[in-house]
């Protein structure tokens, strides 16, 4: 009895163990973050000049910082163009995705081990790499499709302020829809066989096996990468920070992470900076929340 | 040691980290052909199959032609990067354009090479074996309030990364890490996926009688841990590996917040900044261009070699 006793608690100072190098990480690199920028978000900071940590003064001002940062223009245009991304790019990539996953789970391909490996290709150059290629790419002179398109009649200016959406999202695409492929069709290769052979018993063809069998039962693998993409999606960064360098005229604050980036890293505006953090943060959970919420709704038969 | 014998050690590396139980039907089904075969659908008609097969083929060329264009620019001079049509070969200037970018300021870019196979070599495997030890307590020690914290844990997951690297910036300029390894190193070790992924594998890998057995045998846990548990696991320690890997040789955001110093870069801020004179500067071109793709090499490789490892990984986080 003592022996087991003595087993037992034995057993849980090893948990304790184990798990103590990663919790204490995650403390420090998320916890004690999010602790820190909800106590920023209620201070101003007036720092003296350009580098003085030392010379800062800090103010209480409630939640002055969260009206400075909903009232302010740029922080609202730059959830405007992040908004316009998400309805372009998460419905093309996803359901694209999605098609062509269906498409390689059909009897009607061959070769799909290559076109898999090819499509998952894009996902191992790093996303800033993968952006500055597609920039050269955009740039009259050095892309050969911007002659391409020229010769053909449609001279497309990748630059445009007000369309650079779209080289935005192009940048994103190509380096994420393959990577979703390769998990829908991951999911699609569990579903039951025999749910397959009473479909095409049932006398239903492919597509209708496709849209009205593999799809439903493939759910979970569609609603975790929509709360991936959703969340990735929030935090764009990289691809606008690279089409800025030849964007002339494009908004130094076009999304809302560089608007935090500006107003931290320029402006010195730590307050504003995190309040407008929190912000984005509490987007992040809201949307995660609902997309789960609404994936789970009609979810009974999925796998578990 | 007897615990050795253990009875259900995955001897394919493949094999499904979710194990048979998640994945009912999935053992032992080559998908395609047999299912053609078996389904008793009538054949199919090629026009249905040319039309497949087309749009596939116009994808993967959307797909391969950006890293073709790459790798034909980086044989290029300057004078030919912006003289001849992006897919034609000028003259061969590889070899130029690869010593330009191994020569620029003095060794700056084979510097930028190693930082960032540190940050993402060490990192990652100090990363993992740190998510391996929590997934596999999570996964095989019961105490109170578990399902709790793990789920609290998850929730970081969900967390907006660059939304935390402005907090961490002031964190750790108050302790004085800005501008040092540790400050892209530290973040970069708590992975929460991760130690879902350890808990996913330590539930398909390590069955709780070899455990047992290995316990009855008067094994200390933490031998337990590393002599039978870990050898298990190696598969899943290679998949959680590729991912934290990868994340980092991705990172951007957090060492251009973290680092201001030139010879801490790794090798994605060091080609940002060239692109950033290129602007002004067109001879930056060749040196970007050259310098994306010797950063690019060792991870396609990496990748089509390494390709049943993170095609488990992916399954095990997208099945559930």
């Amino acid at each position: 009895m003592v022996k087991a006793a003595t087993a037992a608690r034995r057993r849980r100072l090893t948990a304790a163990a184990f798990l103590a190098p990663f919790l204490v990480l995650f403390v420090v690199a998320m916890v004690a973050p999010v602790g820190y920028t909800i106590w920023m978000s209620l201070f101003r900071e007036q720092s003296n000049g350009g580098l003085g940590f030392g010379g800062a003064e800090r103010v209480f001002v409630g939640l002055d910082n969260y009206v400075r940062a909903v009232s302010d223009r740029g922080f609202r245009s730059g959830f405007a163009n992040l908004a316009i991304y998400c309805v372009i790019y998460i419905p093309l990539m996803l359901g694209g995705a999605l098609a062509l996953a269906l498409l390689l789970d059909t009897a009607l391909v061959r070769a799909r081990r290559f076109f898999q490996l090819a499509l998952f290709l894009p996902h191992a150059v790093p996303g800033l790499i993968a952006a500055i290629i597609w920039l050269y790419l955009y740039t009259p002179g050095l892309s050969p499709i911007v002659d391409l398109l020229a010769d053909g009649g449609l001279a497309w200016n990748f630059f445009d302020p007000d369309t650079v959406v779209i080289s935005v999202v192009n940048m994103a695409a190509w380096q994420w829809t393959g990577y979703n492929v390769i998990i829908f069709y991951a999911a699609l290769q569990a579903v039951p066989r025999e749910v397959l052979e009473a479909s095409a018993i049932d006398g239903a063809g492919s597509v209708t096996t496709a849209l009205r069998v593999k799809v439903p039962m493939i759910r979970s693998a569609v609603v975790l990468t929509t709360l991936f993409t959703v969340v990735g999606s929030i935090q764009l960064f990289t691809e606008p920070r690279v089409v800025q360098l030849k964007a002339q005229g494009m908004d130094s604050a076009w999304s809302p992470v560089l608007y935090i980036y500006r107003a931290a890293f320029t402006e010195h505006d730590y307050g504003l900076a995190a309040a407008a953090s929190l912000l984005l943060a509490g987007l992040a959970g809201g949307l995660s929340y609902a997309v789960t919420k609404f994936g789970n709704r009609t979810r009974k038969g999925a796998l578990a | 040691m007897s615990v050795r014998t253990a009875p259900a050690t995955p001897s394919a590396p493949a094999a499904r980290p979710a194990g048979p139980r998640r994945l009912p039907g999935r053992p032992g089904r080559r998908p395609g052909r047999d299912r053609r075969r078996s389904g008793g659908r009538p054949r199919t008609p090629l026009l249905s199959r040319a039309v497949a097969n087309s749009l596939l083929i116009v994808v993967t060329f959307y797909m391969v032609a950006p890293i073709t264009w790459l790798v034909v620019a980086g044989t290029k001079s300057t004078e030919d990067l912006f003289g001849r049509p992006g897919f034609e070969f000028g003259e061969f200037n590889l070899f130029g354009n690869i010593a330009a970018v191994w020569q620029w300021d003095g060794g700056a870019y084979p510097r930028w090479y190693l930082n960032s196979v540190v940050y993402s070599l060490f990192g990652s495997l100090a990363g993992t074996f740190i998510s391996m030890l929590a997934g596999y307590a999570f996964d095989k020690y019961d105490f109170r309030g578990k399902e709790k914290l793990f789920g609290f844990v998850l929730a970081g997951v969900l967390l907006p990364a660059t939304v935390m690297a402005l907090p961490m910036y002031l964190l750790f300029s108050k302790v004085g890490l800005v501008n040092t390894y540790w400050a892209v190193l530290i973040p970069g070790l708590a992975h929460p996926f991760g130690v879902y992924l350890a808990r996913v594998f330590s539930q398909g890998y390590v069955p709780a009688e070899v455990l047992e057995a290995a316990r009855m045998d008067g094994a200390g846990e933490l031998r337990i841990f590393f002599r039978v548990a870990l050898p298990m696991l190696a598969p899943g320690f290679v998949t959680i590996f590729l991912f934290s890997f990868t994340t980092s040789w991705n990172n951007f955001f957090l060492p251009m917040v973290m680092l201001s110093d030139h010879e801490l870069y790794p090798v994605t801020l060091g080609l940002f900044t060239w692109n950033t004179v290129a602007a002004q500067s067109p001879e930056f071109y060749r040196l970007a261009i050259t310098g994306s793709l010797l950063a690019i090499v060792p991870l396609i490789v990496a990748f089509v070699m390494l390709q049943r490892f993170w095609r488990s990984g992916l399954t095990a986080g997208a099945v559930k």
